[in-house]
């Protein structure tokens, strides 16, 4: 009779199971890496908060359970609590995916009140100056100040640490911090290459060596901490010649919805040029999910070509991420070049080989901020360059 | 990795505040939500945790269930799913 539960998998005719809210674009650090798009600054017209409580109402009736309050940064907007007491009442498992900025005592003590459930706290480097560096802001302090707020109202939290060749050799340090700040998680995430992080690949990108490194020590913390911690390693799916299950496929468990309420199968899906993304301000979220053509486009596999078509592993990977197929091959429905079998896949073996090399000397990092780039990326399998010199922020010394 | 613990038959289980048990309608089962995951339970398995609240020892709750399901013969079934509860860390014993 009794066995370990299941972990819920349903396919496209199923539920979203999990829905991510990007309340706004707006965030006061610079990561180099960020997710949202390079035109950030120009998505303005975000959600009221009726129109979110719309949302969250429409996604329960449609069976979502899993709920994350992101951006940007979820703290600038001011209706958060408010948001997060709707949600609670509804039924969803409430998740705050936050950098740590703005959330005051004050605050964290009202999100304790309407019932969040949990905290994930994204923390660069156990060293608060190249903590600092690398998200162009002061914020180590404000960070660990919240996490001992968070912990004194007995949250329980994932410590979020975006991993890149500045910090993927600190996974001792980070981990003896979360163990120090008493936190249950840590998930080690390795920098997925949209966006920002796309842009930036070349500097970021670790080596092959500086992941075995921490992988194993990685499972070195685990033996040692046992079940009381629990880590996370995302590998990311430039080293194995094996793409990664995007989103679980296409339309199949999650949704996005970006500030602007478009809805979108995941946060990075906007990258994809000629594709309409369907708004929650004139459209039901029913129909977004079941019937919309952008949600219905990669959904199951009547979309793929060879070599995925006739793989015996696309059940598994689903072809891989159909956002990094047309950023890096200029085509959204090509298999992911992050598999061997793509025809493309060089894009990705020539981007680790630069990794691995030494070079000299290193490009500036291009930080997040408003106008540093003014032309999307597209099809080259190469980061574009920011026009204008000036434009560029530098983070030095991140290196030694 | 995690080892099932050893279940002392006096102890009382509880379910770990890292998690959230809830009955879910669109479901028709319980999950155990945490972060990052969902897991949907059987009906026997939900059944279980339903009664780990922290006020029954295990004999209480093994003995609840035998009569909850009119059978002398899931003993062992409900102490070894017990068992993979503990060393999953989905129930702990209460301090």
């Amino acid at each position: 009779m009794a066995k370990d539960g299941s972990e819920l998998r349903l396919d496209g005719g199923g539920k979203p199971l999990w829905l991510v809210l990007e309340l706004t674009y707006k965030c006061p650090l610079k990561c180099p890496w960020c997710s949202n798009p390079l035109d950030f600054s120009e998505i303005t017209d975000e959600l009221t908060t009726d129109e979110w409580k719309k949302v969250l109402r429409e996604a329960r009736e449609l069976g979502t359970i899993q709920l994350g309050f992101s951006g940007g940064e979820p703290m600038v907007r001011k209706d958060l609590e408010e948001l997060v007491a709707y949600a609670v009442d509804l039924g969803f498992y409430t998740n705050l995916i936050t950098s740590g900025m703005g959330l005051t005592k004050e605050r964290l003590a009202e999100l304790k009140r309407v019932g969040l459930q949990q905290i994930q706290l994204s923390v660069q480097h156990s060293d608060p100056k190249i903590n600092d560096a690398m998200v162009g802001a002061p914020s180590f302090d404000q960070k660990m100040a919240a996490a001992q707020n968070i912990k004194a109202h007995g949250f329980p939290v994932v410590m979020n640490v975006p991993v890149s060749r500045y910090n993927i050799e600190d996974v001792d340090g980070l981990v003896e911090l979360a163990e120090k700040l008493g936190f249950e998680y840590v998930e080690f995430a390795n920098v997925q290459y949209y966006n920002w992080a796309l842009l930036n690949r070349s500097e970021l990108l670790p080596t092959k060596e500086q992941l075995d490194y921490a992988e194993a020590r990685v499972v070195k913390h685990r033996e040692r901490l046992g079940k009381n911690m629990t880590i996370y390693f995302v590998v990311p799916d430039y080293f194995d010649g094996r793409p990664k299950a995007c989103m679980n496929g296409w339309g199949t468990i999650h949704f996005t919805i970006a500030p602007d309420g478009k809805a979108l199968p995941c946060q990075e899906a906007r990258v994809i040029e000629g594709l309409e993304f369907p708004s929650v301000r004139h459209h039901s979220l029913e129909w977004i999910w079941k019937d919309s053509p952008t949600f219905m486009k990669y959904r199951g596999d009547a979309w793929m070509k060879e070599p995925c078509i006739s793989c015996d592993e696309k059940e598994k990977d689903f072809g891989g991420c159909r956002c990094q197929a047309f950023l890096l091959t200029g085509d959204a429905s090509n298999t992911d070049p992050a598999c061997s079998k793509s025809k493309h896949f060089d894009i990705i073996a020539s981007a680790v080989a630069a990794a691995n090399s030494k070079r000299s000397p290193p490009l500036p990092l291009v930080m997040r901020t408003k106008g540093a780039v003014s032309h999307s990326l597209k099809g080259c399998g190469l980061p574009s360059q920011p026009e204008n010199d000036e434009m560029k922020e530098k983070v030095e010394s991140l290196t030694t | 990795m995690r080892q099932n613990a050893p279940i002392r038959l006096s102890d009382r289980p509880e379910i770990n505040p890292l998690f959230l048990f809830r009955w879910e309608e669109k479901e028709q089962a319980y999950l155990l939500l945490y972060p990052e995951g969902i897991i949907k339970l059987n009906d026997s398995a939900g059944n279980i945790l339903k009664l780990c609240t922290g006020e029954k020892t295990f004999e209480e709750v093994i003995s609840e269930l035998k009569t909850l399901f009119d059978s002398d013969k899931l003993e062992d079934d409900i102490y070894s799913f017990m068992e993979v509860a503990l060393g999953k860390g989905w129930i702990r014993v209460k301090a």
